[in-house]
């Protein structure tokens, strides 16, 4: 065999790892929410819940859609939401994001209350989902969860774990602000790059 | 022949034969014992575009949340059933006999494997909380990064606000920033 | 500060790599002695920082320093002492540091023990141990820095260690098992080396055969407190799971286990030269394909989990370089060798072959099924998972040439044999291994299982052909017990190695054929029968631990004359700041059967679900482990290696004064 062959021969190997990595690097970008598509397309799920604040007044599905909005999954429970709350507070702060807030199992209504006396409240409207029947139908398995509901109470996108710049800037906003522009609503300035 | 050909022959083709073998038996085996994965809806409703159900006796596996309320044991034996839900509207029913992990509660994400006995019915062999099934064996460790935590059960919910304040988020600034992306189950 | 201390400390480490990764090969272009020469103080350099490094994270842990991101993270200021510092590696970032020091260690140790080596060959290897720091480093400092600050909002205290964590062997599985990983990086660097030095031949072999023995001890003690680690804290009763992530540190042992018996041939016979180098780079990629599965996430996200890509791009990249440089360099490299030596179809080279080839399948065996589902999604063909009993099948068939071959290697020659001198000792051996597997469950067993005689011929098999090459190796010998002891750390090395294995099949096939399973519905002062066994349930008690609240079971077990055996306790713990409940089993243990008690969980009317196994043979898994790793290590410390020190110091001058 000349050195030739034996070359081509023994750069089986590399081949097989090229071919494997190619695999890995796809699965580490594959969507991990892909399963969940059903949902992105429907309306959002009819529901009666209370409010956080106010016990006896009980929002329902009608305050979903009129405009595009996010609906935000949180508990206080969860670190990661701790961590996603300064964004949230930023969101509403610099670009007016509407947000409904679906706390979701929490472990006390006061214990929800408290947090965002402390932390501020990024939302609207305050849902408390303390058995988490809304949480499921949406096909919620945790928090945070963040979807996207455009002006006919669609849901356009689900995002699975924590909002931040990152996230905002390359999977939800630009999600957001089309539905924005759909509706002939304004978008901050420095966001109008997400819907180009 | 040579006997030096005909040895690097006999070697050749005996590494031949044996690569075939191998292969059959791992095909074999694979065809065994792969178990596709299916949610609730898929099962009722058919996966993919083609709408393909499963067939009753397939085994397999379905991930889904344990529908609250739905959580019954049956008669003084050991046997539970419980029905699991996607997106909804779809319900399946798995039942179980055997000791439930630790980190099963309803509304939690689970993982069942076992055999349809019916076009909504499972028999399962393993019942997994998603928790869990991150969690299994050695160094472990290695796998904990953002995902260690889990909704209270409902029951002992007398929990303060204080304790949730100490332990829940306070002290997760930097974890976020180091991991991206944190999710919580 | 103590975070500043640490965090510059890496930096400085980072440093040093790189320069060790770069200085010794421009002297090695340049037949430079003093630039070779100073590989060895970058070294110590890149240990001596990384150490720094390591001891502030620990530091930081015993003072409970909660303005250290990943102190608050994985410590509380009630847990344990002792966990408070295991907890250092306790998650990915300090594991990570972990296994930063422990490749440090290594490189050092090499620094410190090459210098028996050619100065020009000891500058390559550490060389090579710099750039895969480089990576390691890099990885560290920008996506994984352990010291990141909480500040400006320093927590009062710490969310806690995870609470399967909390557990004895947790402080020592992950040290052993990065020793294990990252010792395999040696025999990387030694292939690579050897590579660049475009000179194959034996000699290369003899100096990577003790660090490539050590660097599989190590794994194979890892793996195996691992199993037994899962064994008891998990609760579930099994030793294997074939899960992702064991079988990440599985692959690199069956690969580095073929590459022990490969580098033997390569060093005595000169022969199978560009498959060992193949190997070393194998078992080492899969060392870091291993990490890469389990730290990016990518396995895990198949079942929707989420990761971080930053972190698995990075690794993914840094995989990508080393393996795919090092396998370009192999094919460029060693295509221009040539084996010359003969051999017959019947000699140790050709079993040898064999059982490499074996444990090759193996690994691809595993490879498929752990890599399997995620090209499976990949290709759009929806998310599946492939059971245990897939392995456990592929691998009761593999085992079976495997254990035949393994029992007539030994007995073989080099070159060439012939049947006949040995077919005397082989049909003794056959016929007393089908004897006692089928006489032993007759006699002690109630019922005959034939994967379980399978099970004990194959090991019996093992045991009386080791013996027989032991009777071989003295009976020219006037006196017999001497001469076995003379016989050589080494060959004893061999034979404990193979005794392990033996050891190990025994407690597989009895386990698995005969273990007792029940779980039963039980209230305080039921009693449940299972095997020959009774199980008294006596009481319940409420307990506080340190960072826990528990609900404990006492069991009285007895036999069925009810003769008492133990009192034994099974809980249930909460843990309080973690908020995660964990099942702490209770075990009665003798060396022929274990009695596992799990509690499961409370049932409507106040009774408890318990599961109950009788494990027959169960510790002979991890004993064969043990008494393989003995063997690995009577090997390193044969008397060759110490001898032949002289002789290399007489190489290296002559080399030295070559390079020069």
């Amino acid at each position: 065999m000349s050195v030739r062959t034996r070359t081509l021969i023994l750069l089986t190997p590399l081949v097989l790892f090229l071919v494997l990595a190619v695999f890995l690097f796809k699965g580490l970008f594959s969507d991990p929410t892909k399963l969940d598509s059903a949902l992105i397309g429907r309306e959002v799920p009819s529901f009666e819940l209370p409010d956080l604040y106010q016990p006896d007044v009980n929002h329902d599905e009608s305050i979903v859609g009129g405009r595009p909005m996010l609906i935000n999954v949180w508990a206080t429970w969860c670190p990661t939401c701790y961590a996603e709350h300064t964004f949230l507070n930023q969101l509403l702060a610099e670009e007016d994001v509407y947000i409904i807030g679906l706390n979701y199992k929490d472990d006390s209504r006061g214990a929800a209350v408290r947090w965002l006396q402390d932390l501020g409240d990024p939302y609207q409207i305050n849902l408390f989902d303390f058995t988490g029947l809304l949480a499921l139908d949406l096909g919620v398995y945790g928090a945070p969860e963040t979807f996207v509901v455009d002006a006919d109470g669609i849901i356009r996108y689900r995002h699975v774990g924590d909002l931040n710049e990152r996230v905002w800037r390359t999977e939800v906003g630009p999600v957001y602000y089309r539905a924005m522009q759909e509706s002939g609503l304004d978008i901050p300035e420095h966001r109008l790059e997400l819907v180009q | 022949m040579n006997p030096r050909r005909k040895k690097r022959l006999i070697m050749t083709s005996s590494i031949l034969v044996g690569a075939a073998f191998a292969t059959g038996l791992v095909l074999y085996a694979l065809s065994q014992n792969i178990d596709l994965f299916y949610t609730p809806t898929e099962i009722v409703e058919g996966k993919g575009d083609a709408e393909i159900k499963p067939e009753v006796g397939q085994r397999l596996r379905v991930g889904g949340l344990v529908v609250p309320g739905s959580v019954r044991r049956e008669g003084s034996g050991l046997t539970v059933s419980f029905n699991l839900i996607d997106v909804g509207p779809a319900e399946i029913t798995v039942e179980y006999e055997g000791i439930l992990p630790d980190l099963f509660r309803e509304g939690q994400g689970i993982v069942a494997q076992g055999i349809l006995t019916d076009a909504n019915r499972i028999a399962a062999s393993e019942v997994l909380a998603k928790h869990d099934e991150e969690y299994m064996p050695p160094a472990l460790a290695e796998a904990l990064k953002g995902i260690q935590h889990v909704p209270p059960s409902q029951q002992n919910n007398s929990s303060d606000y204080n304790q949730g304040y100490n332990q829940g988020y306070n002290n997760n600034e930097a974890a976020e920033e180091s991991s991206g992306g944190g999710y919580d189950r | 500060m103590i975070g500043e201390v640490g965090h510059f400390a890496l930096a400085l480490a980072f440093a040093f790599s790189a320069l060790l990764a770069v200085i010794p090969l421009i002297g090695v272009a340049r037949s430079h002695g003093g630039q070779m020469a100073i590989a060895r103080p970058l070294t110590y350099g890149m240990f001596f920082f990384t150490l720094i490094s390591f001891i502030a994270l620990v530091w930081g842990f015993l003072v409970n320093d909660f303005s250290i991101a990943y102190v608050a993270n994985n410590s509380n200021t009630a847990l344990p002492a002792i966990y408070r510092f295991t907890a250092v590696w306790g998650s990915h970032e300090g594991s990570f540091l972990l296994w930063m020091l422990v490749q440090a260690s290594w490189a050092a140790a090499l620094a410190v023990f090459s210098k028996r080596l050619p100065l020009v060959f000891a500058a390559r290897v550490l060389a090579v141990m710099g750039m895969i720091g480089v990576g390691f480093y890099l990885f560290m400092l920008l996506t994984s820095n352990p010291f990141e600050r909480t500040i400006p909002l320093i927590p009062v205290d710490g969310r806690d260690l995870n609470p399967l964590l909390q557990d004895p062997g947790m402080i020592i599985h992950p040290p052993l098992l990065y020793m294990g990983y990252v010792g395999m990086s040696v025999a990387f660097a030694f292939a690579i080396a050897a590579l660049l030095g475009g000179r194959l031949d034996s000699a290369w072999a003899r100096w990577s055969r003790p660090w490539t023995i050590a660097a599989w001890v190590f794994l194979t003690l890892g793996i195996m407190v691992g199993s037994w680690w899962a064994y008891y804290e998990l609760g579930w009763g099994g030793w294997w799971f074939w899960d992702p992530v064991e079988n990440a540190s599985f692959l690199p042992w069956l690969a580095g286990t073929a590459l022990m018996h490969s580098l033997a041939v390569t060093e005595k016979r000169g022969t199978f030269k560009s498959w060992t180098v193949l190997l070393a780079i194998s078992a080492f990629s899969l060392s870091l394909l291993g990490t890469f599965l389990v730290r990016s996430g990518v396995l895990v996200s198949v079942h929707a989990f989420a990761s971080d890509p930053t972190r698995g791009m990075f690794l993914l990249g840094f995989l990508g370089v080393v393996i795919a440089g090092s396998l370009l360099l192999y094919a460029i490299r060693a295509a221009k060798v040539q084996s010359h030596s003969r051999y017959d179809l019947f000699s140790r080279e050709v079993l040898l072959l064999g059982n490499n080839l074996l444990l090759v399948t193996a690994t691809m065996v595993v490879l498929v099924g752990t890599l399997l589902p995620l090209v499976h999604q990949q290709l759009g063909l929806g998310n599946i998972s492939i059971g245990e009993p897939f392995f456990n099948e592929v691998f009761m068939w593999l085992t079976i040439p495997f254990a035949i071959l393994l029992g007539f290697g030994p007995l073989t020659r080099w070159k060439r044999q012939k049947i006949a001198e040995l077919r005397s000792s082989l049909l003794l051996a056959i016929a007393l291994a089908v004897g006692l597997g089928f006489a032993l469950p007759w006699i002690f067993a109630d019922v005959v299982s034939g994967l379980a005689v399978l099970g004990l011929i194959l090991a019996f098999w093992i045991v009386f052909t080791t013996a027989a090459e032991l009777r071989l190796r003295v009976a020219s010998r006037e006196h017999k017990w001497p001469a076995l002891v003379k016989l050589g750390r080494s060959h004893w090395g061999m034979v404990l190695g193979h005794l392990g294995f033996a050891v190990m099949i025994i407690g597989i096939a009895v386990v698995q054929n005969y273990e007792v399973e029940r779980t039963v519905r039980m209230s305080a002062g039921d009693t449940a029968t299972v095997g020959n066994y009774q199980f008294h349930f006596r009481s319940m008690e409420d307990r506080q631990g340190p960072n826990f609240t528990s609900e404990s079971a006492t069991f009285v077990i007895s036999r069925e004359d009810g003769r008492e055996v133990d009192t034994v306790v099974s809980e249930k713990r909460f843990y309080t700041v973690a908020r995660q409940i964990q099942t702490q089993t209770a075990l009665q243990v003798n060396p022929f059967r274990d009695l596992y008690i799990a509690l499961g969980e409370e049932l409507d009317d106040g009774s408890w679900a318990v599961r109950i196994h009788i494990k027959p043979f169960v510790r002979w898994i991890w004993a064969g482990a043990i008494l393989m790793s003995i063997g690995g290590i009577f090997s390193i410390s044969d008397k060759r290696y110490r001898l032949r020190r002289k002789n290399e110091k007489r190489a290296r001058k002559q080399a030295a004064a070559e390079a020069l």
